[in-house]
Formats: structure tokens, sequence, C-alpha cells
């Protein structure tokens, strides 16, 4: 193994440039996959504080007993669905209706709006048939005189919701798949521009193993500073983004380590596949 | 040591190599494989050290039989086997010392073994003051010397040696040639292809001689020359 890795990290000294072309290239695929990523979890994050904002009103009638709609209450927060149901009061509905609309702000009787309970739902049950579902079920109380919840801006918040997902899901294997091409094609040259070598080796009588093992330490190598390198390009445009357009959202530390790794997986993998078939060739 | 029998070998794009081709090499031989260029002589050596496999017949190298050969096992009957060509094939990014001591890493032999047995090495070839020197440095004699160096690291049984004096002027030709003898008066086996005669002539070595793919004359043999 030491004879390996020195084997790996001698092909750096001794090809520097193709290396930093490797790394070059693994680099700018893994950013542009990074820049997409980036991209979609803003998309998500923005999607996701919208979902937040679904919300079932269910607005009592005049006169209901306290004790009906605390138990209507206790009854509604015990659906799986609910995250939380809260009773508003008339008093409490103007005073918010006072901070979300001006035109509330000179109005003194409360009774002008009626009371609710105001349900919020979990996230993974807020899509338009749960909502529903979970509107008509509230419905079903006696005193209770409409139920709304945003049907058309649900429908639509989901439509948006599910074209993103599948154009994430599609443009981000293809960019994958790019990556994959693209690196792999990377180490094939650095397979290719050592074939000489490769065959003096097979010739004193290296095993295959024996060949492989450097070019996987090396592609590895390659693939976890193409990572890295690629992590800090898409650091440095998210403060770039964040500086002139709009504060956006970064990967977790958990999510970049995964990127660094991947990374190295790939440049494994792309290392593997070229050798492998190289070796086969000769 | 070595057996060649009814050895055919064809090519798919350039048609029959070797046809009907039997000899055996002993232990301690020393063999000039002769005749014209494109006569089969490389075709014998690569189906020695197993580059390539015989389309039928069987090729057996000390008791490693082609039929029975696996893939796997090819890296350890080439470690018993050196192997020097025409155009050296040296990395020409490292040292003499480090051409040499490649060939004993491969096998996973410590550093503490490597290091002097590649300083008796470049003794016997004679190329001691040269160690740190890149092949670019080297003449062509030189270079060769390294080869043939290399393909000694592992003690193998036999040398095969293909067309090793092709890029040398008669003087390293000389020289090259007479450190063959006196690795073959080690008891190493020595199978060189050459289309020198000159260099045939003035030795008293077997000589196995092929023309299209056949064996036409094996001198050691001489009642069993073919047509």
């Amino acid at each position: 193994m030491t004879l390996a890795m020195r084997e790996a990290l001698l092909a750096f000294r001794r090809a520097p440039m193709l290396s930093a072309l490797s790394v070059t290239t693994i680099a700018f695929s893994l950013f542009a996959f990074g820049l997409f990523g980036l991209v979609a979890l803003n998309i998500r994050e923005a999607l996701g504080t919208l979902e937040d904002r679904v919300e079932i009103r269910a607005f009592l009638g005049d006169g209901t007993a306290i004790e009906a709609s605390a138990i209507a209450l206790d009854d509604i927060q015990s659906f799986p669905e609910v995250a939380n149901a809260t009773l508003v009061t008339p008093a409490q509905a103007l005073e918010r209706a006072r901070q979300e609309l001006g035109e509330f702000s000179d109005v003194f009787d409360a009774e002008i709006l009626p009371a609710s309970i105001d349900v919020r739902l979990k996230p993974g049950f807020r899509d338009p048939t749960t909502v529903r579902a979970v509107a008509e079920r509230v419905r079903t109380y006696d005193f209770i005189e409409d139920v709304r919840f945003g049907e058309e801006w649900v429908e639509k918040l989901y439509q948006i919701r599910n074209v993103a997902t599948i154009a994430g899901t599609v443009l981000g294997l293809t960019f994958a798949i790019v990556a994959v091409i693209i690196i792999g094609s990377t180490i094939r040259m650095a397979v290719l521009a050592r074939a000489r070598e490769i065959s003096i080796m097979r010739l004193v009588g290296a095993t295959d193993g024996f060949v492989r093992r450097p070019f996987l330490i090396e592609g590895t190598i390659k693939g976890a500073i193409g990572g890295m390198v690629a992590l800090f390009l898409t650091w440095a445009t998210n403060g770039i983004i964040g500086r002139l357009v709009f504060a956006a959202d970064f990967f977790d530390v958990r999510v970049s380590i995964a990127g660094i790794f991947a990374g190295a997986l790939i440049g494994l993998l792309g290392s593997a596949v070229s050798v492998g078939r190289h070796l086969k060739s000769v | 040591m070595i057996r060649f029998t009814r050895v055919r070998k064809v090519f798919p794009r350039t048609g029959v190599a070797l046809d009907d081709v039997s000899f055996a090499v002993a232990k301690g031989e020393f063999v000039f494989l002769t005749g014209p260029s494109g006569a089969g002589k490389s075709t014998i050596l690569k189906l020695i050290f197993a580059d390539e496999m015989p389309t039928s017949g069987e090729v057996k190298i000390a008791n490693v039989s082609s039929a029975t050969l696996k893939h796997r096992d090819i890296a350890r009957l080439r470690r018993k086997l050196g192997v020097v060509f025409q155009d050296f094939r040296l990395l020409e990014d490292r040292t003499v010392e480090d051409n040499i001591g490649f060939a004993l890493e491969v096998t996973g032999a410590p550093r503490t073994v490597i290091r002097p047995k590649v300083a008796r090495l470049l003794t016997q070839v004679g190329l001691a003051s040269k160690a740190q020197a890149l092949p670019a440095e080297l003449s062509g004699g030189e270079q060769q010397r390294v080869a043939i160096a290399r393909a000694l690291a592992n003690d193998p049984v036999v040398l095969l040696a293909d067309e090793p004096t092709g890029n040398l002027d008669d003087r390293a030709t000389r020289g090259v040639f007479q450190l063959l003898r006196e690795i073959n008066a080690t008891g190493t086996a020595v199978m060189m292809a050459t289309h020198d005669l000159e260099l045939v002539e003035r030795s008293d070595c077997r000589t196995i001689e092929i023309n299209h793919g056949r064996v036409v004359l094996d001198s050691a043999e001489p009642g069993k020359v073919l047509p």
C-alpha cells in the first residue's frame, strides 16, 4: 500500500499539468453540479417556507359555546396530520387583521370578525388531497360555519413543487451523469498517458491489482481535491450572490462533506473503470 | 524449461504467424532464434512470456502449461522470466536505479532487499557509476544494459531477448552479447531473437531458424532439418 501511495503521489509530480487538468475538470464538473444543487436547495427552502403557510381556517358560528370549541380543538389536535390547532377569538382575529391589513387599524369592534380554529399541518401532509380531507373532517362539526384553506393556492403550490421536483431530479441526474462522463474521460486520458508504464509494469510481473492500486488512489485524491475546489467555488459564488442579489442558503456541513466524498468516489470509480478497461484491452 | 509442442498461432488480422512449431530449451542453454523479419521470432517470445496464447498446441514454461494458465497466474510466471527488447522499454522519468528496483518492487520486495540487489545488478552490468542517471542520459548500449539488469532482478530461469542489439552499434552489440553470455554462464537460460547472422555465426550456440512461421532449422537436431 505504501508503494501504491508513493506511486500515486509521484504521478502528480511527474505529470503536473495533466494532474492539474484532471483536478480542474473534476472541480468544474462538480462546481456545475454544486451550483445546480444550490439552486435546488434554495427552491426547496422557498417552497418549504410557502408550505409552512398552508393553513386550514375553520370559522365558528355565532354563539358557539367555549366548551364545544375546546373539545373540537382537542379533537382536531389529535388528528395524525395536524401539527397544531389554535382557537382564535374575534379579538385575536381583529388584532391579527390590524397587523396584516392596514384598513382594519381604525376598527374598534372585535365582533366584526368571527372566531376560528386555525389548523396547521405537519410536513408531508400539506398536499391538496390531505388538506382537503382534513378540511372536510373539520367541517363536520355542527358549529363550524365555513372552512377555508386557499384551495387554489395549495393546488398551485403543489404543481410548482412537483414540477420543481421532477425538473430537479432530471437536471440533477443529467448533471451527475455529465460529471461522471467528463471525469471518467479525464482519468482515462491520465491512464492512456501512462500506458507505456503500465505495459512495463506488467512485463516485469506486476499483477493487475498492483497496477490498478496507484491509479485508484490517484483518482480518489484527484476527486477529493476536485470536490474541495468545487465546494469552495460554490461557496464563493453563493457569497457573491448573497452580496449582490439576495442571501441564499448554503449546504450544511454534512452535505458539504458528502460532496467532497462524492468527488472522491467519482474519482475512484472513474479510475477503476478506466484502468479496468485499459487492462482488459492490453 | 521451455517446450513448444505443435504450436500454432493465428492472428485474426494477419493470419498464421506460427504453424506446427515444436522445440525444447533446456536449463542453462543459450539459443539463438533467427529468421527474417516477420518470420515469427517475436511471436515465439510473446508466447513464452504469455503476452499471447497459442491458438492450438501447448507452450510449457517452467512446468506451467499454456493450456491451464489463468490470467491471474501470468504475473507470477513473468517473475520467473526476464525480457529485454530492442527499444529497451525503460521508464524515462526514473533513474537507472529506480528502473531496476521497479521490477523488485512489483513483487513486494522490501527496500532493504531492493537496494543491495540493485547495486549488485548495476555492478554486474557495468553501470555502478550510473545509478542516478536518467535513461536519456545514457548511450543505447548502456540503456540496454539497464534493461538487462532489470530483467535479471527477479533471478529469472530464462532471459528472453528480442533483437536486443538491433539498435546498437558494433561495439555496443559485442558488449551486450558478451553480457548475455556471462549471464548464461551463471546458469540462466537465454533465448535471443536476432537477424544478426554475423553474431550467430561467430558463436557456437544453438540456433533455431524460423521462416514463414515454421521451424526450418534447429542446430540441436540437425537430422530434423525441414526443407
